[in-house]
């Protein structure tokens, strides 16, 4: 189902999507949250797409010219974020992922969390961890050998190796059912603030445009670098309040997986590519960059909202 | 054209040691863990917590000995 729009923008696309007339559409959105969620009902149309809206319209010349607007404005915004940032002084890509510093909801969850905060985390990461890797598979057609067989050793791996029982989305999906939360594809949208909506609307922006394939590259790499001691802060945290173990073991699997992950993509992939491709370095570090920084965001956010910080 | 360099047993620098392919470890208390990715990670700082795998825990250390250095 389409999500409920946030605001001018959003209302209008969402109609258009359902009638099929898309011709006058102008991206004006009256909000960043208006913004976002039309970004990302328009990235959707690549992934599962939505019963009522015809599947052709993925390719639409006017929603895609319009996707492109939303894309300009909101790239913009990352890369002057990633501008003002002293990480951009940072020499390699570990000393720009070491030297980042936000706040950790893994930590709050790993400690003080109660039920209800750690249901609205799971809510929220339900939207990226239920296409998880998705993103980052449209990269692999962009890239040399020497880059792409490592990145598809980890994405193989992001895939249950063969095995659909260990598909990661499908780790999460039984860990949503076990601690009694819907689990089809993107069914807490709604709910998302838009700082998981920006989370994730960077991703497929990177993943979609093969301009960008060094940030998703260099967002992957961020990602994996900064995934196992926050996943074994959320299994604690999943266990202290006594959650299914389903939904831990989904932490577990990545505190173990990410460890692997990790020094494969930093030093297999992004390590490989920026030997091949040294005039790409700032695009990698605009990835890893915006991976934390949006992540620190959210993080923050969400502390405020529960008043802790 | 020759070929890539692609090790199958890869130690990195301050971190796990990493295997590629299908592997039996035997641990120090006689038990055999099987490998079950297309690469695996291996503690070498002796801190994991879920030994023989590593566990990221390795990063904590050498953060812990970079605060320790004399920053003036």
């Amino acid at each position: 189902m389409l999500p409920k729009s946030r605001g001018t923008l959003s209302a209008a696309v969402f109609t258009a999507l359902q009638s099929g007339a898309t011709a006058d559409l102008v991206p004006a959105p009256e909000s960043e949250e208006d913004a976002q969620v039309t970004l990302w009902a328009l990235y959707e149309l690549h992934y599962r797409g939505f019963d009522e809206v015809d599947p052709d319209l993925e390719w639409d010349p006017d929603l895609l010219r319009l996707r492109r607007g939303l894309e300009r404005s909101f790239e913009t915004e990352l890369r002057r974020r990633w501008d003002a940032s002293p990480l951009r002084e940072a020499g390699e890509l570990t000393d720009l992922i070491d030297g980042h510093d936000g706040p950790s909801l893994a930590r709050f969850v790993q400690r003080k969390a109660d039920r209800e905060q750690v249901l609205e985390i799971l809510r929220h990461r339900s939207l990226y961890h239920l296409k998880e890797a998705d993103p980052t598979s449209w990269v692999v057609p962009r890239l040399d050998t020497r880059v792409k067989a490592p990145l598809m050793e980890i994405l193989f791996d992001e895939y249950g190796d063969g095995d659909p029982n260990r598909l990661h989305h499908h780790l999460f999906r039984r860990g949503l059912e076990a601690a009694g939360l819907r689990t089809d594809h993107a069914c807490y949208v709604d709910e998302a603030p838009v700082e998981v909506l920006a989370l994730n609307n960077a991703l497929s922006l990177f993943g979609l445009h093969r301009r960008l394939r060094g940030a998703a590259l260099g967002h992957f790499a961020a990602f994996e670098a900064t995934s196992s001691i926050p996943s074994r802060q959320l299994a604690q945290g999943l266990r202290r309040l006594e959650f299914p173990d389903e939904m831990a073991a989904y932490y577990d699997e990545h505190v173990e997986a990410d460890s692997v992950h990790e020094q494969v993509a930093l030093r297999d992939v992004c390590g490989a590519f920026l030997e091949e491709n040294p005039s790409e370095r700032d695009t990698v570090h605009l990835g890893a960059f915006t991976c934390l920084d949006l992540e620190a965001r959210y993080a923050h956010a969400m502390l405020t909202q529960w008043g802790v910080s | 054209m020759s070929d890539f360099e692609h090790a199958s047993v890869v130690l990195c620098p301050a971190g796990p040691m990493l295997l590629r392919g299908k592997h039996e470890i035997l641990d120090a208390d006689g038990k055999v863990h099987r490998t079950v990715r297309p690469v695996s990670a291996v503690c070498m700082c002796g801190r994991s917590a879920i030994k023989p795998w590593c566990d990221g825990t390795h990063r904590l250390l050498s953060a812990g000995a970079r605060d320790d250095e004399p920053t003036g």
